[in-house]
């Protein structure tokens, strides 16, 4: 494997007694989808909060690109290039679709300490914003205020405000959850297409989108890591069954 | 462009408005100061809602502004220096630079601790002009002459000064609302919709926030030099929390959705107010009832009330 693109070290988290992430050691390899799967409330968003910034660690050391940035804050983490989106839908509801992206292009265009111009009016920006909005299918949507949105097209809208910013890692957490079958498909054909050219962590609960799309697949449970492997292998994988064995649901969604 | 117009519309004829009214048949003396004071305040109304409005930041402080402005005329009509090239640029510095300091300090906190901090700055200064006795200490400070541009006399022409209140407060409308549509207006109000999405791309609020705070202290700081010229007074009153706080209610009973809210807010705040305290000795009980009414029924305030009267004709 080449030198990872993110690399966990011992991350630890607890909140008041429970080890939410528990000596968690991850490596991301560039330009691999990387899923990330485990129970309700194993800690995957905490992950994904930890990775981006939201959350500081109690321990252990973050690196991206050879980078150490335990310490840094959530805007620089995301100016080196760390993408995410939010298991729960994070736009600014008072924008309309474009204004959304644009401003996602804009925080990789330059500074935005330009007081004059107005904004709308840089074709670059908004070119770039469409061919996001494109990509994820709300070209014809872009006018319309995201608060205004459907669930699913807001989530459609998430993976386009995390791609306009072109990149080099999108922290993706449960970007299917709650949309329709119809945006489903869609988003999945969306994810595909960026396979090899992003490198991703997918936080995902539907287990055929994730056996689909991930090169290499993490399993969560009680904060701590206890296999990661190709999807063959965490499929054969003894323990992980037993864990999802051990839920409900677990057993049907894990196809064998 | 058309639906960028007719946004821009109310502020428009507003202004078309103030700078007709002399040939309106309000051209004599009282009306003349009546209008200065509320396109004057108007001024720092703007400048607030730019702050409410735009980056969600309520502050209970913005009278402060004015106050740097109208000082920086008494302390420099002291020391003999009245050219409005020099005295404008002094007051926008000092309120600019007031607002830097404390902005530093206030912007760290959010919701009620900011109103609370700024309220506090605020009296940290009101209580320091009360404390300068060379400048009339609590009694104020009576302007040897109104501040001369380029050696004339302009501002003591009523007409004149009509017109630099109309022409100042069209420029603070128009610099807030580049401002706002701008790049760094829309970091702004995408940190005030969704601080956490605007830092998940990259942009950290404080500077944007801080930026905006001084611009709009800078503002506060030139309506405070008009101010003071208005009356040829300056007093501590004029930095006061209850004027802070009066500014603050013209923006919200004008409504925060567009700067052109807190115009329509201070010209009807100060009008209405004019108007009642000619009708019964005990006015302010009107007022304060009037104010309480349209905050409860006009959740978008007043320019917002062309919007709530089509929806409720659709139901
Ligand atoms: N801010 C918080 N404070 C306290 N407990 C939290 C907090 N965030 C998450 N937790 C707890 O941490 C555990 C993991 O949560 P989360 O990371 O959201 O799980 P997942 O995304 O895997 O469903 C849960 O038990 C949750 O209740
Ligand atoms: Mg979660």
């Amino acid at each position: 494997m080449s030198a990872p693109l993110l690399a966990l070290h011992g991350v630890q988290k607890r909140f008041g007694g429970l080890a939410v992430t528990d000596d968690v050691s991850l490596d991301i390899a560039p330009a691999e989808i990387h899923a990330v799967i485990g129970p309700n409330g194993a800690g995957k968003t905490t992950l994904i909060n930890e990775i981006s910034g939201v959350l500081k660690v109690d321990a252990g050391r973050i690196l991206f690109g050879g980078q150490d940035i335990t310490a840094l804050s959530m805007p620089r983490r995301a100016r080196l290039g760390l993408a995410r989106s939010f298991q729960i839908t994070s736009v600014v509801n008072a924008f309309s679709a474009l204004e959304n992206t644009a401003l996602a292009v804009q925080a990789r265009s330059g500074s935005s300490f330009r007081f004059l111009r107005p904004a709308a009016t840089e074709r670059a920006l908004n070119e770039a914003a469409m061919s996001a909005l494109e990509q994820v299918g709300l070209a014809a949507r872009a006018e319309t205020p995201a608060g205004a949105m459907s669930h699913g097209e807001k989530r459609q809208l998430e993976l386009a405000i995390a791609l306009a910013t072109e990149p080099r890692l999108l922290l993706l957490d449960e970007p299917l959850a709650g949309a329709g079958p119809e945006e489903t498909e869609r988003l999945i054909g969306i994810l595909r297409g960026l396979k090899s050219r992003y490198t991703i962590v997918l936080v995902e609960h539907d287990m055929q989108a994730v056996f689909a799309l991930a090169d290499r697949i993490s399993v969560l449970v009680y904060g701590r890591v206890i296999a990661t492997g190709t999807p063959d292998a965490i499929r054969a994988n003894p323990e992980v069954r037993a864990a999802y064995l051990g839920e409900d649901e677990g057993a049907e969604a894990m196809p064998c | 462009m058309l639906p960028a117009v007719r946004a821009e519309a109310p502020a428009i004829l507003l202004l078309a408005a103030l700078a007709a009214a002399p040939f309106l048949g309000f051209g004599e003396g009282y009306m003349l100061t009546l209008l200065a004071r509320a396109m004057i305040l108007a001024m720092a109304a703007v400048s607030l809602s730019l702050l409410v409005g735009g980056a969600g930041l309520v502050s209970m402080g913005h009278a402060a502004m004015m106050g740097f402005g109208a000082y920086a005329v008494v302390i420099l009509d002291d020391m003999g220096v009245t050219d409005a090239a020099i005295v404008l640029p002094t007051a926008i510095a000092a309120a600019g630079a007031f607002a830097l300091a404390t902005g530093a300090i206030a912007i760290r906190t959010s919701g009620v601790h900011f109103i609370m901090i700024t309220l506090a700055f605020g009296q940290m200064a009101f209580f320091t002009a009360s404390s300068l006795a060379g400048y009339g200490g609590d009694d104020g400070y009576t302007l040897y002459s109104r501040s001369d541009v380029l050696g004339l006399r302009l501002l003591d022409d009523r007409l004149a000064f009509h017109f630099i209140c109309v022409g100042a407060l069209a420029l603070t409308w128009l610099l807030g609302r580049l401002l706002l549509a701008s790049r760094f207006g829309r970091v702004l109000r995408a940190a005030k919709g969704n601080p956490l999405r605007a830092q998940a791309l990259g942009f950290d609020p404080f500077p944007y926030r801080l930026t905006a705070y001084v611009i709009a202290g800078a503002m506060g700081g030139a309506a405070g030099f008009l101010f003071a010229n208005a009356t040829e007074f300056v007093a501590p009153a004029y930095i006061s929390w209850q004027r802070s706080g009066e500014l603050l209610f013209m923006v919200i009973l004008g409504g925060v959705a567009g700067l052109h809210g807190a115009l329509i807010g201070a010209l009807g705040f100060v009008l209405l107010e004019e108007w009642l305290s000619h009708q019964w000795e005990h006015w302010r009980i009107l007022f304060g009832v009037l104010l309480i009414l349209a905050v409860l029924f006009l959740p978008n305030g007043l320019s917002g009330i062309p919007a709530q009267l089509a929806r409720v004709a659709r139901r």
